[in-house]
């Protein structure tokens, strides 16, 4: 298939994964190992001078993860992908490769929560610091960015107010003031949508969601676009400057158009050491071989469970970009025409009551705190991930004592939509 | 050839066709991207010739270094360059009036001369621009998936792995070992 471009369920399933070269499997190892022999000590020196591509430990790297990562990165259109143990750490080992003490990020405030958290607290630490552009106007990270911004960073569809960012125009920002453009991929995953055609440099998932979809394994990945020029300014001295780890080496130009990736590696993921463990990466693997299937039945179902939802009497408001009255309607439609995801909020009427009442009655749906499993989940907010804040703060955090989250599943519509219908009716009132 | 973008068949039958490389632009600094290519690729069993006129008459990695192409006692199959890309169009002009052509003139990742491959090309010859050897060979090989990079190759064969020269082969293809 040397010159033929394969389609994209094509590579789900075979991107990265040859049959193994030592015993024929045609499923991918489990490389359950620390660590690798060297052929010799020149052979050990090379590896350790990343002079040649090999195994050395696997908190660097590891056959069974580097097919997980070839695989991403062929689906998100990369040039190279480095695999960590969740999205939380393929954000930090991200900024870590391009931040020093006093540099900022201009931030989407329509992010997941637990991202919020990470810039506003965990990240001050490092005195990297964050401003939040207002992720529905353009213009309003125009207006953040200074001369210590290092990122701009968005997710393609936030998690969870089914806000689509307008990622081309944002691009074309970041792009004028020469900034890379990092997108959260998340909660649309290549299927829908793919970044990176639209200007976004770095892409990152937590695989822990839709890509891996079966709610068994954590995992995070970061996805090189290969489009931005590090050396054109002196803003990225991981990438552009001589490395004392490595005797004065210089990612950029030896390793060109998949530099970024390599220092993540090389130098967060080595140094910090946040490696995802072969088994996760195996299971995680073996999810993304069926996410086209997957994830068009996700939304599928979704749209049917939020249409149902939009003509329910207890039911106040439905925040899905796939209903066409929707505000974000035409941003999905050309964004991610396939569908517009499958977590959505929407408010019962009746406030706190009420949404403690559906999350509690639901049967088969699953009461946690996760979304894109196989299995339908449900939550509000309010009571659980938000309970600490003010009223205000719910509200203006989409967590309102009304709003109830849910991630549908693959299960058939009919039951998601049957289970909603008798928890809707044990609201009192 | 379109130089914006090559099938990997281009590639592949370059890597597999050449024996004697001379890289031209070669650096004793062992952290330098020229030092790196020289060493991965005498480590797949290609006969590699450094030449700088800086270095002149002593080694690098054990290879004799020469002041241009003219001093290389041998035939040259292709002439690798780490030079700008101005300066890679007298190196071609140097190439071209070599007594035994080469087959190949490759330029480095962002190297790129277009009028200097014309003249190349204009002689039968075959010429890459902005890549790295040692990139595109990890890359057909499979050995650079290890690192996570997108080699663009599916195959539902097994990976060959041969021994001495090109020791793991680039995939479906023979090399001139075989
Ligand atoms: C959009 C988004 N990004 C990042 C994360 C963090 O990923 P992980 O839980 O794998 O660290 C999550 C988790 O909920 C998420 O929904």
């Amino acid at each position: 298939m040397t010159d033929r471009i394969p389609g994209f369920s094509t590579l789900a399933i075979h991107a990265g994964a040859q049959p193994d070269p030592s015993t024929g499997a045609r499923t991918t190892p489990i490389y359950q190992t620390t660590s690798f022999v060297f052929d010799d000590v020149d052979h050990a020196a090379s590896l350790f001078g990343l002079q040649a591509f090999g195994n050395i430990y696997t908190r660097i790297t590891n056959p069974t993860t580097a097919v997980l990562e070839e695989r991403v990165a062929a689906l998100e259109g990369g040039t190279a992908a480095l695999a960590v143990a969740s999205g939380h750490s393929a954000q930090l080992l991200t900024f870590h490769a391009m931040m020093t003490p006093g540099d900022n990020i201009v931030a989407a405030n329509k992010l997941y929560g637990g991202s919020i958290n990470q810039l506003n607290h965990s990240f001050k630490s490092f005195g990297w610091n964050v401003k939040w552009a207002d992720a529905e106007d353009p213009q309003s990270f125009a207006d953040l960015i200074d001369d210590r911004t290092r990122a701009v960073f968005i997710e393609s569809l936030a998690n969870p107010g089914g806000v689509v960012t307008d990622m081309a125009a944002i691009a074309e920002i970041a792009k004028a003031r020469n900034v890379p453009l990092v997108v959260d991929n998340t909660m649309a995953s290549p299927y829908l949508c793919r970044p990176i055609e639209h200007g976004a440099d770095i892409v990152l998932h937590s695989l822990t969601k839709f890509m891996g979809g079966h709610g068994n394994s954590m995992g995070g990945v970061i996805v090189d676009g290969g489009s931005y020029d590090w050396s054109s300014s002196e803003n990225y001295p991981m990438l552009s400057k001589p490395r004392p780890e490595y005797n004065g080496m210089v990612l950029h130009e030896t390793f060109g158009n998949f530099a970024f990736a390599i220092a993540c590696r090389v130098l967060g993921l080595r140094d910090l050491g946040p490696a995802i463990s072969p088994m996760n990466a195996f299971m995680l693997q073996t999810g993304i071989e069926t996410l086209p299937l997957r994830m068009q039945r996700h939304c599928d179902n979704a749209l049917k469970v939020a249409e149902y939802l939009d003509g329910h009497d207890k039911v106040s408001w439905v925040s899905y970009a796939g209903l066409p009255g929707d505000p974000n309607y035409a941003k999905h439609q050309k964004y991610m025409p396939k569908g517009a995801g499958a977590v959505f909020t929407f408010g019962v009427k009746g406030g706190y009551d009420a949404g403690v009442a559906v999350v509690s009655n639901c049967e088969i749906i699953s009461h946690l705190a996760n979304i894109g499993d196989t299995r339908s989940l449900i939550i509000h907010p309010a009571s659980t991930t938000h309970r600490q804040l003010t009223d205000e703060q719910k509200t203006a955090a989409g967590a309102g004592p009304d709003v109830v989250r849910i991630s549908v599943g693959l299960e058939d519509a009919e039951d998601i939509i049957a289970d909603l219908d008798q928890a809707l009716a044990s609201i009192k009132g | 050839m379109n130089h914006d973008s090559y099938p990997d068949t281009y590639i592949r039958d370059i890597l597999d066709g050449v024996k004697t490389i001379a890289l031209v632009g070669a650096s004793a600094n062992t952290v330098r991207p020229s030092y790196f290519v020289l060493k991965y690729l005498l480590s797949k069993g290609y006969e590699v010739i450094p030449i700088n006129p800086g270095q002149a008459g002593k080694e690098i990695l054990g290879q004799t270094v020469h002041a241009s192409l003219a001093d290389v006692p041998v035939a040259i199959d292709m002439v690798d360059i780490f030079r700008n890309s101005e300066a890679a169009g007298a190196v071609v002009e140097e190439a071209l009036r070599l007594p035994t052509l080469p087959k190949v003139i490759w330029m480095q990742l962002s190297v790129r001369n277009d009028a200097a491959a014309r003249l190349a090309e204009d002689k039968g010859l075959k010429v890459v621009m902005d890549r790295c050897p040692k990139i595109e060979y990890g890359r057909l090989s499979g050995e650079i998936g290890w690192t996570g990079v997108n080699s663009r190759n599916l195959s539902a064969k097994r990976p060959v792995l041969k021994s001495g020269f090109q020791h793991r082969g680039l995939a479906t293809s023979k090399s001139p070992q075989d």
